[in-house]
C-alpha cells in the first residue's frame, strides 16, 4: 500500500456507541417514459444496512456506478430514500420536521471531490465559510468571523486573513481542498462525508489532505464515511471497509481482514486490480472478471455477481439471493461460498 | 467592487463610452421634456388645433435645413400687439375717438418669398366698428396700401387671398409682390432688409380696444418642423424620448427578470412545473405576437399601459427561456450547489444566491440589447395605428406622415427625424449592450 504510516486502529474498533444506523435502506430513481409513464427503477442502493459508531472511519468502495455516491447522498439528506430507516443518534431521519432537517445538515460535513466546483466561483473565502453559519441561525458577526478564524486555522490556511478575501481561481488545488473541509468542519458536524476527497488533487498534496482529514477525525472524533475507489489511500485513515457492487454492500470487515484475506470473489478481483507502485506491475497481466457491472435497472436474480463470478454454484447463486454470513468475526460477507449448509 | 471594475473596463470600448453618451443625452432629453412641456400641456398641443397652431405654417420644413442650403428659406413669424411683439400707440381726442397705431416691424432675409401673410384683428367695441387702414412699407421706402376697411369682433386679412392687393401689385400674388424692388418691371429682384406693416386704426366709441397679430408664414418653421396640422414636430420628438424610453427599458427589465425567475424556478423544481413551463413557452413561441396586439388595440384599447401590459404577458414566456433553462440546468448540477444543499440551504437561498449571480453576466448585456426591440415595437405598433390615442410620440409621428403622403410629397423630414432618433437609440442599446457582452463574456473579449 502507498501510504502504510497508518496509524494504529486495532483497538478502536470494539463497541462503541451508535451515532448512525441504516437498515434495510433503498434508494430507487424512477424512469419515465415521454414524461411520464413508469419504465423501471434504477436501484442505485439497495437493501444496504450498516451502523456506524462515534468516532469510526469507514470507507465503501466499489467500481462507478455501483451506488456508493446515492448512498452517501441520502445519508446527507439529499435524496429521499424509498424504504427502509435511517436513524441518527436514536431519532430517524423520516421523522425531522425542516427544522430537524436543517439541524441534522449542520451534524454532516461534506468533502466533495473537485475542489474547485464544489467553491462557489463568485464568492470569496470568507463569504463561502460564513453560508453555512448564517444557514445555521449564527446571527452576530463577529461570532462567525470568530468560528471562521477558528476553523481555518484547523484546516492550515494560515494566516486566515490572507486567504478571506480571496476568490476560489485564486487558490490552488490544495488550498481549494481546504476551504471545502473548513466549509464542512464549521458547524463543528458528528460525521463527514468524503466523497473521494484526494482523486483530483495533485499526488503531492494527497498526503496532507488525508493527514488533515485524519487530524480533525481524531481530535473532534468524528465518525467519517470515506468513498473512494482507490483501495491503495483506504488503509490510512479508516477501520472498516464495506464493499459495493450493483447498489449492494457485498463485504464488510476491518481493513488489515479484508486487504490480507478478501472473502467474496468480487472483493478479490477488486484487489487483484489494484496496482502497487511496483515496475513489475507495467509487464505482469492482471486478471479481471470478465463482463461488465449489471444494469441496475434489471439486475440479476440471485446474486448479483453470479453472471461474472468464476466460482458461481449454478442453481444457488442464480436464483436466490445470498445472505449475509460471518466466517471470521467481524467479517461478513453476502456470498454462498461461505453458507456452512452449503 | 465588481461593478467599479466592470464600469471602468466598459471605458475602454469606444462603442461603449458613445452608447453610454448617446443613452445618458436621451435621458437628460428625457428629463427635459416633462420639465419644458408638462405631460398636460403636450397633449393639449398635440392634440390642438388650428386656434392652437394658426401661427406656424402647414408642411414647414425645420428651421436648420438653411445651414444646408445656399438659397435660405423664411422663417415664420409673428408679431402681436396683444403679446407686446409689437408697437401700439393710442392718441384719444376729446370726443371719445382715438388713434391707434400699430407697427410690426421685421427683418426678411431669406432668398424666396414666403407662403402667407395674415394680419388678425380682434377688436372689442358696442356699436360702431373701428375703421383701419393698413399699409406696407418695404426697405427702399415705398408704402403699399393692403386695405381700409371697418373690423368686426374678430376678423383676420389673407394678403394672398385679396384681390385689392392683387390688382395694386400689377396681378401679381401678394406673397411675391410685395416682397419685390418693382411689382410691374419685368426683371424683379426680391428686397431683403427692414419691412414694416402699419395699422392704422380709428375707433369711434371710448373704451374700443383692438388688438392685431400679423403673422408670417414662411416655409421653416420650429427646429423640427410642422406637420399637416401646424403642429411642432418638435413637441413629439421631445416627449417621444421618454415615452420610448420607458417603455423600453421597463419592458425589457420586466421580460428579462421574469424569464429568469420562470426558467429557474422550472429547473429548480423540476417535474411537472418544469413541463408546465416549457409547454407554456413553447405555445408562446407560436403566438402570433403582433396580429393579437393589432387585435387588442382594435376591438379594446389603444391606451399605451395596456399596450404595454399586453407586450409584457406576451413576452413572459419568451424563448429566452429555453436558453436560461439551458444554463440552468448546468449551474444547477454544479457541485457547490450540492455543496449548499447539503448544509441546508434553502430553495430560495439556492436560486437567488448561488444560481442566478452566476447568470449575470448573461443576463446584463441580453436586457440592454432587448431595449431598442422594445423601443421599436413600440413605435412599430404606432406605424401600425396602434399608438396611443393622446401621447406624441416617434412612431406616431412616422405614421402621420406616411398617412400625409410625406415622402411622395418630398417632406423627408417628417418621417426622417422620428427614424434618425428612432436610429440612434437603438444603435445606442446595441452598442452598450454588445460591450457589456464583451466584458461579461470573456470569450469574446479582445486581446
Amino acid at each position: 500500500m502507498i501510504y502504510e504510516n497508518k496509524p494504529n486502529l486495532t483497538n478502536m474498533t470494539q463497541q462503541r456507541e451508535s451515532l448512525l444506523s441504516i437498515k434495510n435502506l433503498r434508494v430507487w430513481f424512477e424512469l419515465r417514459r415521454w414524461g411520464f409513464g413508469l419504465a423501471g427503477h434504477v436501484r442505485a442502493v439497495d437493501n444496504v444496512s450498516f451502523e456506524l459508531g462515534r468516532g469510526e472511519a469507514i470507507a465503501v468502495v466499489g467500481e462507478s456506478g455501483c451506488g456508493k455516491s446515492s448512498l452517501m447522498k441520502t445519508l446527507l439528506g439529499l435524496y429521499k430514500p424509498t424504504s427502509g430507516d435511517i436513524t441518527f443518534e436514536g431519532k430517524n431521519l423520516k421523522d425531522f420536521d425542516s427544522e430537524g432537517m436543517r439541524s441534522y445538515h449542520a451534524r454532516v460535513g461534506y468533502v466533495q471531490q473537485d475542489p474547485f466546483g464544489a467553491l462557489a466561483p463568485f464568492l470569496s473565502v470568507e463569504r463561502i465559510l460564513e453560508e453555512p453559519l448564517i444557514i445555521g441561525g449564527v446571527k452576530s458577526k463577529e461570532e462567525r468571523l470568530q468560528r471562521i478564524k477558528k476553523v481555518m486555522q484547523e484546516v492550515k490556511l494560515m494566516p486566515f486573513e490572507d486567504f478571506l478575501g480571496k476568490f476560489p481561481h485564486m487558490l490552488s488545488g490544495g488550498q481549494q481542498q481546504r476551504v471545502v473541509i473548513a466549509r464542512a468542519m464549521i458547524m463543528e458536524p458528528r460525521f463527514l462525508v468524503a466523497d473521494e476527497p484526494v482523486s483530483m488533487l495533485d499526488a503531492s498534496v494527497r498526503v496532507e489532505i488525508l493527514k488533515l482529514l485524519r487530524g480533525l477525525q481524531t481530535t473532534h472524533n468524528l465518525s467519517v464515511i470515506y468513498i473512494t475507489h482507490d483501495l491503495s489511500t483506504v488503509s490510512y485513515f479508516s477501520e472498516r471497509i464495506f464493499v459495493m457492487y450493483a447498489g449492494q454492500i457485498i463485504e464488510k470487515a476491518k481493513v488489515r481482514d479484508l486487504l490480507d484475506d478478501a472473502k467474496h470473489p468480487y472483493t478479490v478481483a477488486l484487489l487483484n486490480g489494484t496496482s502497487e507502485p511496483d515496475a513489475n506491475n507495467a509487464k505482469t497481466f492482471k486478471e479481471v472478471p470478465p463482463g461488465e457491472p449489471p444494469s441496475l435497472v434489471k439486475p440479476p436474480a440471485g446474486c448479483r455477481f453470479h453472471p461474472r463470478c468464476a466460482h458461481m454454484i449454478a442453481g444457488t447463486c442464480d436464483i436466490k439471493e445470498p445472505e449475509e454470513y460471518e466466517p471470521t468475526p467481524g467479517h461478513f460477507v453476502h456470498c454462498w461460498l461461505y453458507d456452512k449448509k452449503q | 467592487m465588481r461593478l467599479a471594475n466592470s464600469l471602468r473596463e466598459l471605458l475602454r470600448y469606444p462603442s461603449a463610452v458613445a452608447g453610454m453618451i448617446i443613452i445618458l443625452v436621451l435621458a437628460a432629453i428625457s428629463i427635459y421634456a416633462p420639465i419644458a412641456i408638462p405631460y398636460d400641456k403636450a397633449i393639449e398641443l398635440w392634440r390642438g388645433s388650428e386656434q392652437t397652431w394658426y401661427r406656424n405654417p402647414k408642411y414647414a420644413s425645420p428651421e436648420w435645413i438653411n445651414y444646408f442650403r445656399s438659397e435660405k428659406l423664411a422663417k415664420s413669424i409673428a408679431l402681436s400687439t396683444a403679446e407686446g411683439t409689437a408697437t401700439k400707440e393710442i392718441v384719444t381726442d376729446d370726443k371719445g375717438s382715438s388713434t391707434i397705431t400699430m407697427t410690426f416691424p421685421f427683418e426678411y432675409t431669406a432668398n424666396v418669398f414666403p407662403q402667407e401673410m395674415i394680419l388678425y384683428f380682434k377688436a372689442d367695441y358696442k356699436e360702431k366698428k373701428p375703421y383701419v387702414s393698413a399699409t406696407w412699407l418695404t426697405p427702399d421706402g415705398r408704402e403699399i396700401r393692403l386695405g381700409d376697411f371697418s373690423v368686426d369682433k374678430s376678423q383676420s386679412l389673407w394678403f394672398s387671398q385679396d384681390p385689392k392687393i392683387k390688382l395694386r401689385l400689377g396681378g401679381l400674388d401678394a406673397q411675391e409682390g410685395l416682397f419685390v424692388d418693382n411689382p410691374r418691371a419685368e426683371t424683379r429682384n426680391l428686397l431683403n432688409g427692414q419691412y414694416m406693416v402699419k395699422v392704422v386704426a380709428i375707433t369711434f366709441e371710448p373704451d374700443t380696444d383692438l388688438d392685431v397679430e400679423f403673422v408670417l408664414h414662411g416655409q421653416v418653421a420650429g427646429w423640427a418642423g410642422t406637420d399637416h396640422l401646424r403642429r411642432d414636430l418638435g413637441i413629439a420628438l421631445l416627449w417621444g424620448t421618454p415615452v420610448a424610453l420607458a417603455f423600453g427599458l421597463v419592458a425589457s427589465l420586466l421580460t428579462t427578470f421574469a424569464h429568469m425567475a420562470i426558467a429557474a424556478a422550472g429547473v429548480w423544481f423540476g417535474g411537472w412545473l418544469d413541463e408546465l413551463i416549457q409547454r407554456i413557452t413553447e405555445i408562446f413561441l407560436v403566438l402570433p405576437f403582433l396580429p393579437i396586439l393589432i387585435m387588442i388595440g382594435t376591438f379594446y384599447s389603444r391606451s399605451i399601459i395596456v399596450i404595454f401590459g399586453a407586450v409584457i404577458l406576451l413576452s413572459l414566456f419568451g424563448g429566452s427561456i429555453k436558453s436560461l433553462r439551458a444554463t440552468f440546468l448546468q449551474i444547477k448540477e454544479a457541485p457547490y450547489i450540492e455543496a449548499a444543499r447539503a448544509y441546508g440551504a434553502g430553495n430560495g437561498r439556492i436560486i437567488f444566491l448561488y444560481i442566478i449571480p452566476r447568470l449575470i453576466p448573461l443576463l446584463v448585456p441580453a436586457l440592454v440589447a432587448a431595449i431598442p426591440g422594445y423601443v421599436f415595437l413600440e413605435a412599430s405598433l404606432a406605424v401600425l395605428g396602434l399608438g396611443d390615442p393622446v401621447l406624441p410620440t416617434w412612431g406616431k409621428v412616422i405614421n402621420d406622415a406616411s398617412a400625409n403622403g410625406a415622402l411622395y410629397k418630398g417632406l423627408y423630414y417628417w418621417v426622417l427625424q422620428p427614424s434618425i432618433f428612432l436610429m440612434i437609440a437603438g444603435l445606442a442599446f446595441a452598442m452598450l449592450g454588445f460591450s457589456l457582452d464583451r466584458i461579461f463574456n470573456p470569450r469574446l473579449r479582445g486581446i
